[in-house]
């Protein structure tokens, strides 16, 4: 079989820093209370056209929430939620211009799969030839020709994440929600189907939201990024912006791993900022700390793949440096973790790719080295 | 070697199967079996003045050539003669017409009974579940009674509707058809609720909300989904309240009137009345294989439709 060309390049999206561009979804101070619980507290978020979104979070953050009033399932206590300017207050589900992947598929047992894909295709009433040429592409879409006449027990898992993606492509939604649409599947199909999805979006230039408590499938697929706690969104940006700077440590410590070292800023100097740790008992300098004021307390974090180690210590130039000991080490394959005491009660991770065999690995277990970092690699987090 | 300490732990293991399996069969061999072979053996029979009230009479005294000496006098005559009575015909059919309607009235209650049990919140559902059961811990014979009390002409059933002025004459509805579809309704209601309540109770609630995603509005989301998706539950329930219902002796006999005419009082008639053993022996085997058929057959589509899948 011919390889299909993997098409043009992905260009640059991002309406969201045009100040003149529309929202198409917009949640205007929107609360939902359940009893005394409140799952979404006086939240406001817009979601532009053809954006591929993501609702990230841990479980009782209320994306899920979220999701379900966008879909009509709950009402905002509330707010307005608008789609396309439209307020949809009062709008049912079933008349919704939404579909949604649910979680757990909600495939229809009794129908065949071509059944289940035509289903919200028959409630429109759209003529049985239509049907039938639109069942047919998406059978082709999500390459399941050959089981158009199964029932979804004869299916694997895989091939029912499929089927329910077609099922809600098939009406051609203003936007697609998928609720954790991954989760039940292994590693290697989920990172395969992560692509799929993004390749699906991009083609069909389609708005997509999806929930997950996943952040790499998050970084993976979204373009943008909402990260909620509690009821609230902590940070929206894209992947990127979420990695390397962090409005918070809670942002910080959710995605990804990252080294923090509490203490007090000593010295301000235009965007310039020195943090004195009181664990390290030493200074921190940081490049392009943003706004800071002397004398308060505050983090310094960074990545650690973004910290270097050296059996010499580096010549202080644009660094800091701060000695150490290896305390232990994980190996991951590709990396490896370096564990790195500094302090009594303080290590340090440090990410080394491993580039050279195992057995010739040059820092191990108890030696003394050096930990450095540029001034510019880490951020400066106050909340 | 290996092999053979492996074919030994399979056939100890099926040992066990087997073991495990002949419980149930030795039960209906002796409980269902053999029982229907005595009944099947009397309808061979032919009505004497005596005890037994029948012959021939098996002699064990002689062995096996005793037992075929029987056999050779046994004769099919007490079948032939319930095609030539009309009666019989009639009350088979009546018999069926009425459990056919009455399992219907059961489903057409059972079924929202059921399905706000599977709706209810789910600490509720032991509860109401007890509630379904509850009746059962009463005499079935004293309940069926005690509808005689609700329905007769001055019962509570025509006081109350009189007191509210509904209706200015009591209604007659003690001792007709009626009052049998009231009795066999009431006291089948829990065989169709309990069925239809674990197949609704199953379904997965994200399939309704998938439907209504899709377009669909709740109450054809129910016909679409919710429906189709308890159709075990519904046949189940319909074959429990149907075949007990064909065979009902006691809610005819009770609140049933001189219209009502069902195979179990002919049955008890032809039995106790007329002290007919072999004609009533043959109405029960007629009506055992008019049960067995769809039975049957059902099970056959069924099994057809897994090979199918």
């Amino acid at each position: 079989m011919a390889k299909k060309p993997i098409g043009p390049v992905r260009r640059a999206f991002a309406p969201w820093e045009d100040p003149n561009a529309i929202p198409f979804i917009e949640f205007r101070n929107v609360t939902k209370r359940f009893g005394d619980f409140v799952a979404v507290d006086n939240l406001s978020l817009s979601i532009y056209e053809r954006e591929f979104h993501a609702l990230l979070g841990g479980s009782g953050c209320g994306k899920t929430t979220m999701m379900r009033m966008l879909a009509g399932f709950e009402t905002p206590t509330e707010g307005q939620i608008l789609l396309d300017g439209q307020d949809l207050a009062g709008i049912p589900p079933y008349k919704r211009p939404v579909n949604m992947m649910f979680q757990s598929y909600a495939l229809f047992p009794h129908m065949t799969v071509e059944a289940n894909i035509a289903f919200g295709l028959k409630q429109d009433g759209m003529p049985a030839s239509e049907i039938k040429s639109r069942v047919d592409e998406m059978l082709r879409l999500v390459k399941l020709e050959p089981f158009a006449k199964r029932k979804p027990h004869q299916l694997s898992g895989g091939q029912r994440q499929r089927v329910a993606l077609a099922r809600s492509l098939a009406k051609r939604p203003k936007v697609l929600l998928l609720d954790e649409p991954l989760a039940a599947l292994d590693k290697k199909l989920r990172e395969e189907t992560q692509l799929e999805l993004m390749t699906l979006q991009e083609d069909l230039r389609m708005t997509f939201l999806i929930v997950t408590h996943d952040q790499e499938e998050a970084m993976t697929v979204a373009d943008r990024i909402s990260v909620m706690d509690h009821g609230h969104i902590r940070q929206v940006a894209t992947p990127g912006e979420i990695y390397e700077t962090p409005n918070s440590r809670f942002v910080a410590e959710f995605i990804g791993d990252i080294n923090l070292f509490s203490g007090q800023i000593s010295e301000v100097n235009e965007n310039d900022a020195r943090l004195f740790c009181t664990v390290l008992g030493q200074h921190i300098d940081i490049q392009g700390a943003g706004k800071v004021t002397a004398g308060s307390n505050a983090a310094f974090a960074i990545r650690p793949e973004k910290v270097r180690i050296s059996l010499d210590k580096p010549e202080p130039s644009n660094a800091n440096v701060i000695p150490g000991e290896v305390w232990d080490i994980a190996y991951m394959g590709d990396v490896s973790i370096y564990h790195i005491k500094i302090a009594e009660t303080e290590t340090v991770r440090a990410v080394v790719a491993n580039t050279t065999r195992l057995v010739e690995r040059p820092i191990t277990w108890d030696d003394k080295i050096w930990l450095s970092w540029d001034r510019d690699a880490g951020v400066i987090l106050t909340k | 070697m290996d092999r053979e300490v492996h074919s030994q732990a399979y056939t100890k293991s099926r040992l066990g199967r087997w073991a495990l399996i002949a419980v149930p069969y030795a039960w209906l061999l002796l409980f269902f079996l053999a029982p229907f072979v005595i009944v099947f053996k009397i309808s061979l029979s032919e009505v004497v003045v005596s005890i037994p009230p029948y012959q021939p009479v098996i002699d064990w005294a002689n062995g096996l050539a005793g037992v075929l000496d029987t056999a050779r006098q046994w004769s099919f005559d007490n079948y032939i003669w319930l095609t030539q009575d009309a009666i019989y015909f009639k009350a088979y059919l009546s018999s069926l017409q009425i459990a056919l309607i009455a399992t219907a009235i059961t489903l057409v209650v059972g079924y929202p009974i059921a399905y706000g049990m599977a709706r209810a919140p789910k600490a509720w559902q032991p509860t109401l579940l007890m509630l379904i059961i509850l009746p059962f811990w009463t005499s079935f014979l004293i309940r069926v009674y005690a509808w005689i009390g609700i329905l007769k002409n001055e019962g509570l059933l025509n006081q109350v509707l009189m007191s509210l002025g509904l209706i200015s004459d009591p209604l007659i509805i003690l001792n007709t058809n009626a009052a049998v579809y009231i009795g066999i309704v009431y006291s089948y209601l829990p065989f169709m609720v309990l069925p239809l309540y674990s197949s609704l109770e199953k379904m997965d609630g994200s399939l309704i909300e998938a439907a209504e995603d899709l377009g669909c509005p709740p109450m054809k989301a129910f016909w679409q989904v919710t429906i189709p998706l308890s159709v075990p539950g519904i046949i189940a329930g319909c074959f429990l309240v149907f075949i007990p219902a064909v065979g009902e002796f006691v809610i005819p006999d009770i609140l049933g009137g001189s219209e009502t005419l069902m195979i179990g009082k002919t049955l008890w008639v032809e039995f106790f009345r007329n002290r007919d053993w072999p004609v009533a022996s043959a109405v029960a085997v007629v009506l055992l294989l008019i049960l067995v058929i769809p039975i049957v057959l059902f099970q056959r589509q069924q099994e057809k439709q897994r090979e199918a899948a």
